[in-house]
């Protein structure tokens, strides 16, 4: 079966971020960009899944900007076949991006759809949920433990409290969690063999898809600062300022 | 307006959430019902129908919503949205499981976390791992909101609300319920409790997070844990308290041999009161704690125990 895996190009984890100073969003001019975390685990599940043979084509696919080309070769280097780009710089919101993938899922037939379950961006935690809706396909969201098994997928999730088994028929739609794999790093002759691989470049308006959506961003803030406080030299004090100053105990 | 809330269960009972997702309603205005579905849920029902705000409970008590699996969910809420302008869940793996499958199936967006109301169309939510606030305005005619409990206050609990049951049974053949491993504990909830003590990389192994738990009985604590003590292996994740964990905002957090990351600081930095204990003196941590107390935690940890 073919797995499709969606990626997501997103400011580096390790980068501090700033509100541009008219607070109309992040600025995101000069800063490292990297591949989502999240979409870095799921490229390597899909992989897994293809040196283990239960795949047999790993397709990376991404919405967004010509430089999200950046991703999908990192995608190709870490195992993926070939890719598919559709390009736009308008702000896709996951509603816009489900739909899009909803497309490439009718068209390329997927058995298994892998995406990360959120990006650390915009932290909507929504993609994958939509796209399973779009496609009527069952959904197994943060998943810590993926085991196809005949027609049947078993994703463990991480709940709040633990963890949960469910059973899905497949094709389906599952979204990583962090403890689901380790990805790996890609070698430097893989890198290389990434660049002559396929990626196709498309556009929204190729699958009929609206990337306009209702939801328009008014302003972006720094959240209030907490200032740091003292420094107590003993436990006896420690617990006098909390009895005391702070009154919690 | 008129807002729908899913009601959070734990274990079949009315989970803590709930009350705080009344009290988003509430800040957006309007008639409030709240949705209890699962199976043998009437306790749960009964327990939603007394918080403040709420004018009716509906509830979808039939083995096919049994442990709220997201399919069956997503088309019971389509089913039951006509009519309502918002329909809100808290932000917990299964309202963040169940909800954009609502939006989708309603071609509307949905907004994540959202952390406080300025209108009924206008909210706050966070972004980049908090490290910024957004605003944003939705135009679509139905609104759905994962909540961010640790923005609102609960509402209370001496209200009477009706009860009527919703007879939509939904098919569900595609997904089924295996298994659950819930983490058994006497502590209270992490996302609820009024004290937590974390410990970070800095524990050195999972048995060193024992010299956490008379502290945690004495003040009434629930025990979470950074990120790094996580991946290393020392606890479990479901202990994370963090971006990619628990989002808490107690009376009072004992951050414990944990550094700072900014990942751990969006998941505690909205609490009262922080403590860091940590034997470097220039770890991060010390940045947004009220009271820091450098040295080794080895030592600090069975003093504080026996003083407190």
């Amino acid at each position: 079966m073919k797995i499709l895996v969606a990626v997501k190009r997103v400011i580096d984890y390790n980068v501090k971020i700033r509100v541009k100073a008219d607070h109309s969003d992040v600025d995101l001019t000069n800063v490292k960009m990297a591949m989502n975390p999240f979409c870095e685990i799921a490229v390597e599940e899909a992989v897994r899944l293809k040196e283990k043979g239960v795949a047999t084509e790993v397709i990376a696919v991404t919405v967004g900007p010509k430089a999200a080309q950046e991703q999908l070769r990192t995608a190709l280097a870490l195992g993926a076949d070939r890719a598919i780009h559709i390009e736009t710089d308008e702000r896709a919101e996951s509603l816009a991006v489900a739909k899009l993938l909803a497309k490439v899922v009718e068209e390329e037939q997927p058995g298994l759809v892998v995406l990360g379950k959120q990006a650390i961006d915009t932290d909507n935690n929504q993609t994958g949920q939509m796209l399973a809706a779009l496609t009527g396909l069952p959904q197994g969201t943060f998943a810590s433990e993926v085991a196809v098994d005949g027609d049947k997928v078993n994703v463990t999730r991480e709940i709040d409290g633990g963890l949960q088994t469910i059973a899905l028929t497949l094709p389906a739609i599952v979204t990583t969690d962090l403890r689901l794999n380790e990805p790996r790093y890609a070698k430097l002759p893989d890198i290389m063999k990434a660049k002559k691989k396929p990626l196709d470049v498309k556009t929204p308006a190729d699958y009929g898809v609206e990337v306009a959506s209702k939801v328009s961003l008014l302003k972006v803030e720094s959240p209030a600062e907490r200032k740091g406080g003292v420094k107590v030299a003993s436990v006896d004090e420690l617990i006098d300022k909390l009895k005391n100053e702070a009154k919690v105990l | 307006m008129s807002i729908l809330v899913l009601a959070d269960l734990h274990e079949g009972q009315l989970a803590g959430a709930t009350a705080h997702v009344v009290a988003a309603a509430q800040a957006i205005g309007g008639d409030i019902d709240v949705l209890v579905a699962g199976e043998g849920v009437q306790a749960a029902a009964e327990a939603a129908a007394k918080l403040d705000g709420v004018s009716k409970v509906r509830v979808a008590d039939n083995a096919v919503y049994a442990h709220q699996l997201a399919e069956p969910m997503g088309a019971l809420l389509v089913e039951l949205a006509d009519g309502y302008t918002h329909v809100l869940a808290s932000a917990s793996t299964t309202g963040k499981n169940v909800l954009p499958r609502l939006a989708a199936l309603k071609d509307v967006s949905q907004l994540s976390d959202v952390l406080g109301v300025e209108s009924a169309d206008t909210f706050l939510r966070p972004i980049y791992a908090g490290n910024a606030i957004a605003t944003v305005k939705s135009d679509d005619t139905l609104k759905v909101i994962t909540i961010r409990t640790t923005g609102f206050d609960a509402v209370g609990s001496s209200g009477s609300a009706t009860i009527e049951a919703v007879d939509v049974v939904v098919e569900n053949s595609q997904s089924s319920f295996v298994k659950e491993e819930l983490a058994k504990s006497d502590r209270p909830e992490l996302g609820g409790a009024k004290v937590v003590i974390s410990g970070g990389r800095g524990m050195g192994n999972g048995d060193n997070f024992k010299l956490l738990d008379g502290i945690a009985d004495k003040l009434g604590a629930a025990i979470g844990a950074s990120r790094a003590a996580v991946d290393a292996g020392f606890v479990p994740n479901d202990m994370q308290v963090g971006q990619t964990g628990k989002i808490v905002a107690p009376d009072l957090y004992i951050a414990v041999g944990i550094s700072g990351a900014i990942q751990h600081l969006a998941g505690m930095k909205d609490s009262k009161v922080i403590v860091a204990i940590n034997k470097d003196d220039e770890a991060p941590i010390f940045q947004v704690a009220d009271y820091g107390l450098v040295g080794d935690l080895f030592e600090i940890l069975p003093e504080l125990e026996s003083k407190l």
